[in-house]
């Protein structure tokens, strides 16, 4: 199959050794398990059980608030201890609502609710049956996966492209998934292409994993789904570039992929599809990738969701030098936690224990415009220029440069010779341009309530006055009453 | 010779003033547009912490240059940059002290349910009724302090929002020196 | 006519009235901000040059020079400059009142910008007739205008460099525009051939 060229990307040392010759290991059961209630992107989920509750495996305890948002599950039996704050796995270290839940060793489940032929489902039967299960995009970006049926769906999407790249190094979460798990996988791909009703089905898997192309090749005989080896480079896994190198199409700025009739999932979400459709488990375990140079023994666990990431850290043989950096994700586009109680949400792909070494951090220089930055941005934006005018508080300069379509994929950054951290840039003008969108919004509502404020006072004023008119009136009248009464019995 | 000179130069300045008389009358400008489009741009809570009578007292006073353009507290720093754009004045951010957002909050254990904070909100943020406990709406509170100044067992008081997981954004990186 | 065409080109390049003849320095230093208070300026200032190096000729010839009294002329040309820059002024205030914000100070200035005069009082000296001189004025004036947009646009740029700080400011504004006048320097080779 002919690929089509991608701009920039850089080519990170992989590291993916480190994890990826191993097979995938189970966890044991953890004592704990802390399930914050925002796993997803969208509102957070409202808890169903109280504190006390014994709760059984894959029951709902927490439901779906709103249009974007996702139910979470009980991933084991036990009783629910609290419900309260703790750390959440977030670059800036905040507590988020979390419940506790207290495992019972039990690993009791619910009667789960399976399928004898999941392809005779109609497509809104499947997508319902992803919501109900919870599962959210596992490539990272954790968008509920029913929402994102359902619209595409809707807008008529003609391919279906699955997102093997994996570009992060480290990472080899979905590498081992499709190695192992390929039957499963590709049955989940099927669901999801019934589900949107695509013609072509897409598999894009890097070149550096020739042992899971060849399972998924093997287990793809005999279906529409073509699997198809791409070059490895940062960031092929981004859903824009790997919808540019399938298919050449490129989305438009601030558009989505919807709009050129395609639809991107992650393999690890396949595999959670098809385990919901089949089985009728809920997304309450993921494969997640534990490596790094600062542990004895790296490898690929499949952890309960809410599972705290030291006993990841003590699974993995614990430290073997000293870490300097912990990061959930990959390095590239990773977040840096510090307290290892953090749990694993539904969108954690890995975590890394990464030596000084790995790190290589230096103190950043003057820019001096050598446009290497330039050269690797994979959305064909000037990094240099955007970071400028940010760092002079220029936001409406920097969007209009594009900032609004940087993917934040880290590689300018990693090639800048003078290690200036120019995501952080682009993630601190983002989130500045959506604090104040916000409070451009509470300002118009501010508007609002004093115009309506004030039109209420208005009308009370004037029925007040109204009413003491009328009552002036009633008074006259009966004043005249009285004095035609009395002159009536003068003259009489 | 110096007579040619006095009148010539009083001709002009008389015709010059003429002339200058009848285009000020053709080009009057009706009070100062640029009020009104500077109205637009204020929160229009008429809560008066800027000093001024209402919004309208402060883009009048916005419009004769009279006032800083950073002297909204509710509007912030959104406020201080459209304010910047419409006027061509440079925004000096840097006094606008990125102040913590801040709501009214009610203590409910000593407040007695008097009524008074919540006639004087003006984006009615506060919700109850006489011998009520009263609360706050967090959305629609301005943190402009009306409330506050006229409770009398100190009961209502501003507080620091907290900083939520949706609200948290990444610091602006240290500057690098030359 | 190549004639007018040429006497347009050197007034506005290779004598710049700002960078070759230093002329107006102020505003062009004031108002380089913004592209639209730099184009606003430069049309006002356009528009005051060509009226006014017109209205001072006539005064000048048929005033002035018929009766002799040529000392006043700095008095009544000022005196028309004045006139014209308030009328740009009620003007533009009627047209635009967000322009005549941008502008501030530097509209009623405009009276004092020594572009003007001095382009009045050049005009003068060298004995230009009235369609020289008004060309004279209008070519200066483009010059004025496109001088303040080049100027605007390095201020742009310049305002994301990370100049030290010994220099940040002003400072680095006066030695752009000294580079600026040197560039311009090289525009007086067209004239020699």
């Amino acid at each position: 199959m002919k690929l089509f060229n991608l701009r920039g990307g850089v080519h990170p040392e992989g590291h993916k050794a480190l994890s990826a010759l191993h097979v995938i290991r189970e966890l044991p059961l953890p004592k704990h398990l802390y399930l914050s209630l925002q796993q997803h992107i969208g509102a957070p989920a409202a808890p169903v059980v109280q504190v006390g509750d014994r709760v059984l495996k894959g029951q709902v305890i927490a439901t779906a608030q709103g249009n974007v948002s996702a139910a979470i599950h009980a991933p084991t039996s036990g009783t629910i201890t609290a419900l309260g704050d703790w750390v959440s796995p977030h670059p800036s270290g905040l507590t988020a609502p979390t419940m506790t839940l207290a495992s019972d060793g039990k690993e009791q489940w619910i009667e789960t609710p399976t399928v004898a032929d999941p392809f005779a489902l109609a497509p809104a039967d499947i997508a319902a049956r992803v919501g109900a299960a919870g599962i959210v995009g596992l490539g990272g970006a954790t968008f509920p996966a029913a929402l994102k049926l359902n619209l595409s769906r809707n807008s008529g999407v003609q391919t279906l492209i699955m997102n093997g790249g994996e570009c992060e190094p480290y990472l080899t979460c979905d590498n081992l998934i499709m190695r192992e798990r390929a039957a499963q996988v590709i049955e989940g791909i099927r669901l999801i292409a019934l589900a949107v009703e695509a013609k072509t089905v897409l598999v894009g898997i890097e070149d550096n994993k020739p042992d899971a192309i060849a399972a998924m090749q093997q287990a793809a005989k005999g279906t529409s789904v073509k699997v198809v080896s791409m070059p490895s480079m940062y960031p092929m896994g981004s859903e824009k570039q790997i919808i540019q190198v399938l298919t050449g199409n490129e989305i438009p700025a601030g558009g989505r992929p919807a709009d050129i009739g395609v639809l991107v999932h992650n393999v690890a979400t396949a595999y959670a599809v098809q385990q919901a459709i089949r089985f009728g488990r809920p997304l309450i375990s993921r494969i997640i990738t534990v490596s790094g140079g600062a542990l004895n023994q790296p490898c690929n666990v499949e952890a309960l969701i809410g599972t705290p990431v030291q006993e990841l850290i003590d699974f993995a043989g614990g430290y073997r030098l000293p870490a300097t950096r912990l990061v959930l994700g990959g390095p590239m586009m990773g977040q840096q936690f510090t307290n290892t109680q953090v749990p694993v949400l539904k969108g954690t792909s890995g975590v890394l224990a990464l030596t000084a070494s790995e790190v290589g951090q230096a103190e950043a220089s003057p820019c001096i415009r050598c446009a290497t930055c330039v050269r690797a941005c994979p959305v064909g934006l000037l990094p240099l220029e955007m970071a400028a005018h940010i760092r002079v508080s220029d936001l409406t300069g920097a969007v209009e440069l594009g900032l609004r379509d940087c993917i934040a994929c880290g590689s300018c950054s990693y090639v800048c010779p003078a290690h200036i951290p120019l995501v952080h840039y682009f993630n601190y003008a983002k989130g500045d341009l959506a604090a104040q969108e916000r409070s451009k919004l509470k300002q118009e509502s501010t508007k609002k309530l004093a115009e309506a404020r004030t039109e209420r006072i208005a009308r009370i004023e004037r029925a007040r006055a109204e009413a003491a008119a009328k009552r002036k009136a009633a008074r006259e009248a009966k004043e005249r009453a009285a004095a035609a009464a009395k002159a009536a019995t003068e003259e009489a | 010779m110096i007579l040619p000179a006095i009148i010539s130069l009083t001709v002009l300045g008389v015709v010059f003033g003429l002339l200058l008389g009848l285009a000020a009358r053709y080009f009057k400008v009706e009070g100062n547009p640029l009020v009104a489009e500077i109205e637009q741009l204020l929160p229009g809570a008429q809560c008066g912490q800027c000093g001024f009578p209402g919004c309208t007292g402060a883009a009048q006073a916005l419009a004769e240059g009279n006032a800083p353009i950073t002297l909204c507290p509710p509007g912030g720093r959104a406020v201080v940059l459209a304010l910047s754009a419409k006027l061509g004045i440079e925004a000096d951010l840097a006094g606008v002290k990125d102040v913590t957002p801040m709501m009214a909050e009610v203590k409910e254990e000593i407040c007695i349910g008097c009524t008074r904070c919540f006639k004087v909100c003006p984006t009615d943020a506060i919700m109850g009724a006489a011998q009520q406990i009263h609360s706050v709406f967090r959305e629609a509170c301005t943190a402009c302090g009306k409330c506050e100044a006229v409770c009398p067992t100190e009961s209502i008081k501003l507080q620091p929002i907290p900083t939520t997981l949706q609200s948290w954004h990444w610091h602006k990186p240290q500057e690098v020196t030359a | 006519m190549s004639e007018y065409l040429l006497l347009l080109l050197s007034t506005a390049l290779v004598n710049n009235v700002v960078l070759v003849k230093f002329l107006g320095l102020c505003s062009f230093m004031g108002v380089s901000k913004k592209m639209d208070g730099a184009l606003g300026m430069g049309m006002a200032t356009t528009f005051v040059l060509t009226l006014t190096t017109a209205g001072t000729w006539m005064l000048e010839h048929w005033l002035l020079m018929p009766l002799g009294i040529e000392y006043l002329r700095i008095l009544a040309f000022i005196m028309t400059i004045a006139a014209v820059v308030q009328f740009t002024e009620m003007v533009i205030r009627k047209s635009s009142p967000a322009l005549y914000q941008v502008l501030g100070i530097y509209l009623p200035l405009i009276t004092t910008n020594c572009a003007v005069l001095g382009i009045a009082l050049l005009n003068v000296q060298e004995k230009n007739s009235f369609m020289h001189s008004l060309l004279y004025g209008f070519g200066s004036a483009v010059g004025f205008t496109l001088v303040m947009l080049l100027f605007t646009g390095l201020r742009i740029r310049l305002s994301l460099a990370q100049v030290p700080p010994a220099f940040s400011g002003a400072p680095i504004g006066f030695v752009v525009a000294g580079l600026l006048s040197l560039a311009f320097m090289g525009f007086a080779g067209l004239a020699s051939h």
